[in-house]
């Protein structure tokens, strides 16, 4: 069940990644074979069972609203490849 | 051909916490950039959102307060998408199940029957990063400071009832009434505390089919939202109207221009690609929380504004304009319980504190003067100790002093003269400096009697007993013969 390489594109686009033909030929085959496997759940009955969304039989875990100390902007900016002042700076965003 | 505009309103309401929604850093505005920040709202790779509980109450506020259904489980979702103010690459927010569903409200606009507004739903989510273009020191970028990254925030969704950008407003200043009423957002529309995206699209005038909607972002004034919806109102109109159709797009309204125009559509297909987040469980609100809630809500401005009417016999425009904030409506019912007179106190709030407040761009929060002194003011007047008139005058000193009232008229020597030989004596004077005037009044000119009564009050510097001064100068100019 090989995905289509328009399929593949739109995924891709969506990611952000820059794919070659040959890689976009590759994923449509292997992400097909992934959705194909994934596809045999389908042949359980779920007649009756509520949709998980979460996988620990968990609820309210909550933060009381207190202040604590930010990591600094030292840290914060550590990793920014550019920065000015105490901006992190990106390639211009044009609205 | 008529059209029928229609309108819906999407809302972000900012929320008052003192920490972000799903980590400790402060939401403290104007800070340095980037200073408020930790791994989870820079989105560092293995930090853990936890949700805020005061959040979740202060949404079950609001929905409360909307007469939303409040839902009984609701759970957190991914929405995908890339922008450099999105550190994570998702924004957490609510997709199925939101917190608050099928509200309402009820607008009244001026000389018209109430109508009713739906609310579709409120969900919880994190705001996103500020932006800064065109700075010199970032080159050709743009700088990005993440300190309002994960600010809790609501978003009221409307339903698409609104007809009229009046109706619109109308609906948004109630809801930013009651979200500053209960205290759970500061309502600042400049600081973007308090802000609306409103999606209109227009239809020929009896159509049951809507028309393609534009969405119009950017709008932080309640004079804005209206001349942007109306701009784009027409500007819908013109294009069919020139065989054109409207296209399904977003918009940016610029208050210079009072236009809207088509941002420059940069994602080509929204395709969000919700799904649960797994790091944040479920939210279960049981119906002991959601009564406990309730029995916590603060009297909302409607109900107040009927219990104006009803207990203190005010009229509906007083009762609306003293319920205009909580703050207002606090100080004027202490006002009341210190003096008594309901529709005095109300006079004065309306009148001169906001003049006042108005005058020296302060809010009632700031007042110089307290209730109490206001109505020590009030019953200075209602004992004769000093006139309506003067108790302006006075009023303007306890203002700039913050003085007692009693203090300034005796440091000032303002108490109303009711003495009626010294009024007479000062009618005598003016009367003799001005026989023209007086015979004019004789020959039937009444309507110089209101010289008169100016020209006495000036003499006794305001003090005189203006009703004692009516009084005493017809008896001396329709009686016996005083010249």
């Amino acid at each position: 069940m090989k995905l289509t390489v328009a399929e593949v594109e739109k995924v891709a686009r969506l990611a952000r990644l820059e794919l070659t033909a040959e890689d976009k030929e590759l994923f449509a085959g292997q992400m097909g074979a992934i959705l194909g496997y994934v596809e045999k759940l389908k042949e359980l009955n779920t007649d009756g069972i509520v949709p998980t969304s979460h996988a620990v039989p968990m609820e309210n875990a909550f933060r009381p609203d207190v202040v604590r100390p930010s990591i600094g902007l030292e840290k914060a900016l550590a990793n920014a490849p550019e920065k000015s002042g105490t901006f992190f700076v990106v390639p211009k965003v044009i609205e | 051909m008529n059209y029928q505009p229609v309108i819906g309103l999407e809302v972000h309401v900012q929320l008052l916490t003192d920490t972000k929604i799903f980590c400790g850093c402060s939401t403290t505005f104007g800070s340095e950039p980037n200073s408020q920040t930790c791994p989870v709202c820079l989105g560092l790779p293995g930090a853990l959102p936890v949700l805020n509980g005061t959040v979740v109450e202060f949404a079950v506020k609001a929905g409360l307060s909307t007469n939303c259904t409040i839902t009984p489980r609701s759970i957190f979702a991914r929405k995908n998408y890339f922008y450099p103010d999105l550190p994570k690459g998702y924004q957490i927010s609510q997709f199925e199940d939101p917190i608050c569903q099928r509200g309402w409200l009820d607008i009244t606009l001026a000389g018209q029957e109430p109508k009713r507004i739906g609310i579709t739903r409120i969900h919880m989510e994190e705001d996103a990063g500020k932006l800064v273009h065109g700075d010199s020191d970032m080159g050709a970028g743009s700088g990005v400071d993440l300190n309002r990254a994960c600010t809790p925030l609501l978003e009221v969704v409307s339903e698409p009832d609104l007809r009229s950008s009046d109706e619109a407003v109308a609906y948004l200043k109630q809801l930013h009434q009651i979200v500053t009423w209960l205290g759970i957002c500061d309502g600042n529309m400049e600081e973007g505390s308090f802000r609306c995206d409103a999606n209109v699209s227009v239809m020929p005038v009896g159509s049951q089919t809507l028309g393609t909607r534009a969405e119009i972002k950017n709008v932080n004034s309640f004079k804005f939202v209206k001349q942007a919806i109306e701009y784009e109102i027409q500007r819908q109109i013109d294009l069919i109207e020139d065989g054109g159709t409207v296209v399904q797009e977003t918009r940016l309204f610029d208050p210079n221009s009072g236009k809207t125009r088509s941002m420059r559509s940069k994602e080509e297909a929204h395709d969000y690609r919700y799904f649960p987040d797994p790091d944040l469980v479920p939210l279960v609100i049981s119906e002991q929380w959601i009564e406990r809630s309730r029995s916590e809500l603060p009297e909302l401005p409607g109900q107040r504004q009927q219990r104006f009417m009803a207990d203190l016999g005010l009229p509906p425009y007083d009762a609306e304009v003293l319920t205009a904030s909580r703050a207002l409506s606090d100080y004027f019912e202490a006002g009341v319980a210190a003096h008594g007179n309901a529709k005095a106190v109300g006079n004065w709030v309306m009148g001169e504190i906001t003049r006042a407040l108005n005058d020296s761009g302060s809010s009632i929060e700031n007042c110089p003067v307290p209730p109490e002194r206001l109505a020590e003011l009030l019953k200075l007047i209602d004992n004769g100790t000093i006139s309506g008139k003067i108790a302006k005058t006075v009023f303007d000193e306890m203002w700039k002093s913050g003085k007692a009232p009693r203090t300034i008229v005796e440091e000032q020597g303002l108490v109303q003269v009711s003495d009626s030989g010294a009024i007479e004596g000062i009618i005598d004077e003016i009367l003799a400096a001005n026989a023209g005037q007086v015979e004019e009044y004789r020959s039937g000119k009444e309507r110089v009697f209101g010289f008169f009564v100016g020209q006495v009050m000036k003499a006794s510097k305001g003090k005189a007993n203006p009703a004692l001064v009516n009084e005493l100068l017809l008896g001396r100019l329709k009686g016996q013969d005083g010249g």
